[in-house]
């Protein structure tokens, strides 16, 4: 090879020996910036592995002497966050739920945090928005509430859920399972049904409904008033309105009055801090069917009368 | 083919090392005329942001803000909202026009006089001549060894370039905040980083375009010289050397020797000597040359000297040469500068300046934005009516609270309420008050009765109920069961 380098005339450089169909090709050196730029990056290359995780081992891989990590790192960042927050946060804690909408701006973040969270933990089963899941899982944005929805009585239900087994203070509604326990027959149950739809407006009196009036009124009234007005303290639905979680039709309701769903929702006091359910409570509140809280003297009244909606 | 030695030339460097320039110093209307607008430019320029301006309690002070923390853009009594922001289009177009209209008729005039490059080059150039000395001097310096007087001059030099870089730097960040507080807070610390970052960046690029780069910028950095070409023709004005009257050049002597023999170029050099731009416009039009006609002062005052008559080198149209040089007379500078093309750029220059003070008076400061949410697209109320949400954003652009009234129409039975109010309060219409110089956002809860089209196109308005009554209306839909996808 060497045998074959010669200068260039043109250039004055030196070729490097390899020849293809007459053309030449020069030898020029590198431009020395290019070599340092390499040496540079081999540089880096070795404090890199010095300082940050590189070298893969069996078991995860070198550590580095900086002791940096990508989790390390995101848990700072997060810890931040919550400092950052935390004005905020402290404040909507130490503030009583009922208090909230008297501080727009607390209730505004209380909104947009419970907005998050519910994103995160509700969204499953309530649905984007709070619409709920027909024939499952109830609409959080209308204006029935079967335990109430002032701003206290939705913190009280979120935090200790519905049916919670394992939970005393979990609110509990038992309606019989009036078919499969044989409590009612078929066909008397094919009458309360007429009657429900009856008050509902759905159908029109029969020599049925009338029959299932006197049944309705035997077995049902109780919890769900004699006009189907419903009962919050036992969480019974109003009967005589335009909303029926479990569907309004004749085979839906004979259905639930065979043999009731009785729906669970977990209680959240154990998975979430009082201060994220006040959150969640202030943005169901927001959604539109809030309620204002009844007047603690006039509370069992509001219970049982229309005026509790508001709506006229 | 070209040889290497033509790609590297005779130093062996691709590129050609500058030219120094050392313009020397001329008297004459054009460089008066260049006084002056150098003398505005720079006044308007570090002057503007301490304007003060009332606008009550609710905006600042400062008569032009670019506010971009609040993104507001301030002029005088013209307040920009971001969704305005055609009318910063409308200037930009305005601006592009104007050049075209400028440069049609008097070629590169913008580039002589008003660039920012020239007349910070100029402004750096008249320091080269306060510490350096007029041409010869700066020319014996660059060429001298290092000595202390040397080293002394440089150091004071640069210490002056960069004092007035610095200032233009300082300057620039005073339009985007109160100029006042800024220059406090920029001396105390207290400003924010990109502040010290703008200050420094432009500090910088000033000091190495205004102070070194110069003539450089102009020839190999502008595209604009490349587009003017595009812009100018036969008619419009050019600094031109008449040739056919200085050619051939010779001594005062020489040509006394020889009468009629030779032009009236005395081959003095000081057209070029004067070139900011280091150029011979004796060559004819070129790139380099930014028609600033300091070379037609420096010509005129020789032909003054010599008893020749002046405008030997003069603005001139191609045209208009052409017809010197036949023996003819060119026909009045008027004629060249009202002529079809420049009439059509001042008529469109003019109408999309007035369409924009039209639109200026007209616009409203009240603005709805409706939108309808979607999840749900609506709600099963108990009663049996439906309820949709819609969030509201109304913008009150007017630096004085307001109180607006919404309301519906085509929606029939239909009563909203907002966020801020219960629902007991549901009524056909409703009233809100609004902060000053805000977008105020609301959701808005609208029941209309079950019974009726599943998608229904209403409108929702707002007016002001004060002594503005102008307002904002938005087509939107409410939607009833029968409408899910």
């Amino acid at each position: 090879m060497a045998d074959h380098k010669r200068i260039d005339e043109v250039t004055g450089t030196h070729t490097s020996g390899h020849e293809w169909d007459g053309i030449e090709e020069l030898d020029t050196p590198m431009p020395r910036w290019w070599l340092w730029s390499l040496y540079a990056t081999i540089v880096w290359g070795i404090v890199y592995v010095i300082l940050y995780p590189a070298w893969p081992m069996i078991h995860g891989a070198t550590e580095g002497v900086l002791g940096w990590s990508s989790r390390g790192q995101l848990e700072q960042e997060m810890q931040a966050d919550a400092a950052r927050r935390a004005p905020v946060m402290n404040a909507i804690a130490a503030t009583s739920i009922a208090d909230l909408p008297a501080k727009p701006e607390l209730m505004q973040a209380a909104v947009q945090g419970g907005a998050a969270a519910f994103r995160v933990h509700c969204v499953q089963c309530h649905g984007a928005g709070g619409a709920g899941v027909k024939k499952l899982y109830p609409s959080l944005t209308d204006d029935d509430w079967l335990w109430g929805g002032d701003l206290a009585t939705i913190e009280y239900t979120i935090t200790h859920g519905i049916r919670n087994p394992d939970h005393k203070a979990t609110r509990t509604s038992q309606m019989p399972a009036f078919g499969r326990d044989g409590i009612l027959e078929p066909t008397q149950i094919a009458d309360v049904v007429s009657f429900v739809r009856t008050i509902s407006h759905q159908e029109k009196r029969s020599a049925s409904s009338a029959r299932g009036a006197v049944l309705f009124e035997a077995n049902c009234a109780v919890c769900h008033g004699s006009t189907g007005n419903g009962g919050r303290e036992v969480g019974a639905p109003k009967l005589n309105d335009a909303i029926w979680l479990y569907g309004g039709d004749r085979a839906s309701i004979t259905a639930t009055v065979t043999q009731p769903r009785n729906g669970v929702m977990p209680r959240w006091n154990s998975r979430l801090d009082p201060g994220t359910i006040k959150m969640l409570a202030a943005y169901v509140y927001s959604l539109g069917g809030g309620e204002k809280a009844p007047a603690p003297a006039l509370a069992a009244a509001a219970a049982e009368g229309p005026g509790a909606d508001g709506q006229p | 083919m070209a040889s290497p030695d033509d790609l590297t030339g005779e130093h062996g460097s691709l590129y050609a090392a500058r030219k120094g320039v050392y313009p020397k110093k001329v008297d004459g209307p054009f460089r008066r005329f260049k006084w002056a607008i150098m003398a505005v430019t720079l006044a308007i320029y570090y002057g503007t942001p301490w304007i003060r301006w009332d606008r009550g309690p609710h905006a600042p002070d400062q008569a032009v803000l670019v506010d971009l923390a609040n993104r507001r853009f301030y002029m005088f009594q013209i307040e920009i909202w971001p969704h305005e922001f055609y009318y910063v289009a409308g200037l930009l177009i305005m601006a592009g026009i104007g050049l075209f209209l400028v440069t049609s008729a008097v070629g590169r005039a913008w580039c002589g006089y008003a660039c920012p490059q020239t007349v910070w080059t100029d402004l750096f150039q008249h320091v080269d001549r306060l510490i350096d000395g007029d041409r010869n001097a700066q020319i014996r310096l660059a060429n001298a060894p290092w000595t202390a007087e040397k080293i002394v001059k440089r150091t004071l030099k640069y210490a002056v370039y960069l004092t007035v870089a610095f200032w233009t730097g300082g300057a620039w960040i005073m339009y985007f905040a109160d100029a006042p507080t800024l220059t406090h807070d920029f001396w105390t610390g207290q400003a924010a980083p990109v502040a010290y970052v703008t200050v420094a960046v432009l500090t910088a690029t000033t000091f190495v375009l205004g102070g070194f780069l110069r003539e450089q910028v102009c020839i190999y950095m502008c595209p604009w010289p490349r587009i003017q070409t595009a812009m100018m023709d036969e008619k419009s004005l050019l600094v031109t050397y008449k040739d056919w009257r200085g050619e051939p050049r010779a001594s005062v002597k020489k040509a006394e020797k020889n009468p009629g023999a030779f032009g009236d170029c005395v081959d003095c050099n000081q057209c070029v000597a004067v070139c900011p731009t280091g150029i011979d416009i004796r060559e004819g039009p070129q790139i380099g040359c930014i028609t600033c006609a300091l070379c037609i002062d420096a010509c005129d005052s020789v032909m003054a000297q010599v008893g020749r008559p002046r405008g030997l080198i003069d603005y001139c149209t191609l045209d208009d040469a052409a017809t010197e040089k036949a023996g003819g007379v060119a026909p009045p500078i008027r004629k060249t500068l009202f002529r079809p093309r420049t009439l059509l750029y001042f008529g469109l220059w003019g109408a999309i300046g007035l369409a924009m003070l039209f639109t200026l008076g007209q616009r409203t400061r009240l603005d709805l934005a409706v939108q309808h949410e979607r999840s749900p697209l609506y709600v099963q109320l108990s009663d049996g009516a439906i309820r949709n949400n819609y969030t509201l954003k109304l913008r009150n652009m007017e630096l004085r609270p307001r109180m607006i009234e919404v309301t519906l129409s085509g929606l029939p039975g239909a009563r909203l309420w907002t966020d801020g109010g219960a629902r007991e309060t549901a009524r056909q219409s409703l009233r809100m008050s609004l902060a000053p110089d805000r977008v105020t956002s609301a959701r808005l809860f609208i029941v209309a009765p079950g019974a009726g089209p599943a998608r229904q196109e209403f409108m929702i308005a707002v007016r002001a109920l004060d002594d503005d009554p102008r307002g904002d209306s938005e087509t939107i839909q409410f939607d009833r069961p029968g409408t899910e996808p």
